[in-house]
């Protein structure tokens, strides 16, 4: 990392964790900020979280492991989770699940080469009477059958180029 | 089907209204006395909740909406946030003058953030209403509620991993007692109330707790919110009495053909067809509203496959049992799919799952086993000597 981008890092931490609090009841809020905006949360900003909070940062480590909206790896701009539980399973997420996989060429738990989507299987997210359905970053998509894959991914697709030229954070309105 | 008529009938305002004209232990009578139990799953009366926090001695008090809501085949709650996040949040502010806390806060699963705004917005016209802040109603009570958004954890719907959660530590549940009505979010006396049982308390303050108990059972008073999916014509969220009949229910969302319902979500119990006459309540078959159905075709060891593995995924890895148990019954469904597993083998692993139950520290080992003893007790014909995977091969 470049020592201008640690610096940058450095100094939205600190605004963040001025605003949040110093206190180790703003970890998750301040991870879930970091999370969204980097899409990855690196040794580096952990560190500076856990000076920020007074801890160390094997615990800053050890709770951004223990989420699954968290993590220690990087995801793409787009993160794709498909419910994998109970009522969707019934209502054939596997087709939907095997079209994402040919649209985007890349397995679940993986992220495609160009960094813009990653592909991961969720569980049951509320949506049972309206299965099968998958979340796009914070946008919910019931009823998905395998030909609405490509208009989704497509959506994204549109939304990001239009946004990496204004170079704003992406996400779906 | 996404309205609920009974909440649709209530008037919002006039529970808070009454309840801020009451002393406090009259706000905690009339809860007790409706019968009121926790419509999370669990079944604890909200009204002895309510005292123990009312009672213990502290700087500050909690009031906790629990929205972690993460177990498979339930959504009741995203329709009561979306269609009647007032009713909610009233009963957390009557919650809070029972108790005597000020602040509250709704603990908002992570795959819910698109409810967010709406939430905040509910919460912003309540805030200019004067129905929260710092002079609630004029009536020198002051209460406010902020939003913290969970991050992906099942087992942040268990009451003490909640609370870690917001702490801002693992979600792994803590040993109970001490309860968190005594020694909660921040070591102070929290209480932390399904979004369903803070709806009921405020229509209750409303409407008083004899309308509450005019439907329902002795033991299971009210009615309570189902969401009912899987293989039936008309899957949604209903409302209907406690110790209403599985037949019934399956009647009136249409799935008479079915098999089996699993009721209670993953952790809890398959009932076969030939147990169809037992009713939904607290004392037959409890529940937190989550009835999946499951048509003439399912293969019962499908998903108990699919449950296995969400456990798997979900648990946190505290304890042995839980860690391992879960692995093992799962790789015990796969032996079964491959017919592979001897009746001698079967019946250890039905004393694993026993084991699970008594020796889990919290919940969800406690109750991961029941889907799969339920289904090995009611299924058993069809689960041995499996030969299935030889004619696909």
């Amino acid at each position: 990392m470049l020592m201008t981008e640690r610096d940058r890092v450095t100094n939205e931490i600190k605004a963040l964790t001025d605003k949040l609090g110093h206190n180790r009841t703003a970890l998750v809020p301040i991870l879930q900020d970091v999370k969204r905006k980097y899409h990855h949360i690196d040794s580096f900003a952990m560190q500076v979280i856990a000076d920020e909070l007074g801890i160390h940062p094997v615990e800053v480590h050890s709770v951004a492991s223990f989420y699954s909206f968290l993590g220690d790896r990087t995801q793409g701009k787009f993160v794709i989770r498909l419910c994998r539980t109970i009522s969707c399973d019934i209502q054939d997420k596997d087709r939907v699940a095997r079209q994402l996989e040919n649209d985007l060429g890349i397995s679940f738990g993986d992220t495609t080469p160009d960094g813009k989507f990653t592909l991961e299987w969720a569980n049951c997210m509320g949506m049972c009477d309206q299965g099968p359905a998958l979340l796009v970053n914070d946008r919910v998509f019931t009823k998905v059958t395998p030909e609405r894959v490509h208009e989704i991914l497509q959506d994204c697709r549109s939304a990001f180029g239009q946004h990496a030229i204004e170079r704003k954070e992406v996400h779906l309105v | 089907m996404n309205s609920i008529p009974t909440f649709s009938s209530m008037n919002p305002e006039a529970g808070l209204a009454k309840a801020l004209g009451m002393p406090r232990p009259d706000i905690i009578a009339e809860i007790s006395a409706s019968g009121l139990k926790g419509r999370g799953g669990a079944g604890f009366p909200t009204g002895v909740k309510w005292n123990f926090a009312a009672s213990a001695k502290a700087d500050r008090k909690y009031i906790i909406c629990n929205a972690d809501e993460g177990e498979p085949g339930t959504f009741k709650d995203r329709v009561l946030l979306q269609e009647y996040a007032d009713l909610v949040f009233e009963g957390m502010t009557i919650a809070a003058k029972a108790v005597g806390a000020k602040e509250g806060i709704l603990f908002l699963r992570g795959e819910y953030t698109y409810l967010r705004s709406h939430l905040e917005a509910v919460l912003q016209s309540r805030r200019e209403k004067k129905l929260l802040g710092k002079d609630v109603l004029g009536a020198n009570f002051e209460f406010d509620i902020r939003i913290f958004m969970g991050a992906g954890a099942y087992i942040c719907g268990e009451e003490t991993a909640l609370i870690e959660c917001l702490e801002g530590f693992r979600g792994e549940p803590r040993n109970r007692p001490p309860f968190p009505v005594n020694t909660g979010f921040l070591d102070r006396p929290s209480v932390v109330n399904n979004v369903e049982t803070l709806a009921w308390a405020a229509c209750i303050l409303q409407q008083g707790a004899d309308w509450f108990k005019s439907k329902g059972t002795e033991k299971s008073t009210g009615i309570k919110i189902f969401s009912i999916s899987g293989d039936c014509a008309r899957p949604g969220v209903y409302e209907f009495p406690m110790g209403i009949s599985v037949a019934e229910l399956l009647k009136h969302v249409g799935g008479q053909n079915a098999r089996a319902v699993q009721i209670g979500g993953a952790s809890g119990q398959c009932i076969p067809a030939s147990e169809f006459k037992r009713s939904i309540a607290f004392e037959d078959i409890p529940t937190g509203g989550s009835v999946i159905v499951f048509g003439p075709h399912r293969d019962m060891l499908d998903v108990l496959h699919n449950f296995l593995e969400f456990f798997l995924d979900e648990s946190c890895g505290q304890c042995t049992p839980c860690r391992l148990g879960n692995r093992k019954l799962l790789e015990g469904v796969e032996m079964l799919q491959a017919g592979t597993c001897s009746m001698a083998y079967l019946q250890e692993l039905c004393a694993l799952g026993e084991s699970m139950q008594l020796s889990s520290k919290c919940g969800l080992g406690q109750s991961s086993p029941c889907a799969f003893l339920s289904v090995v007790k009611h299924f058993r014909d069809e689960l041995m000597g499996r030969t299935d995977h030889l004619t696909h091969a």
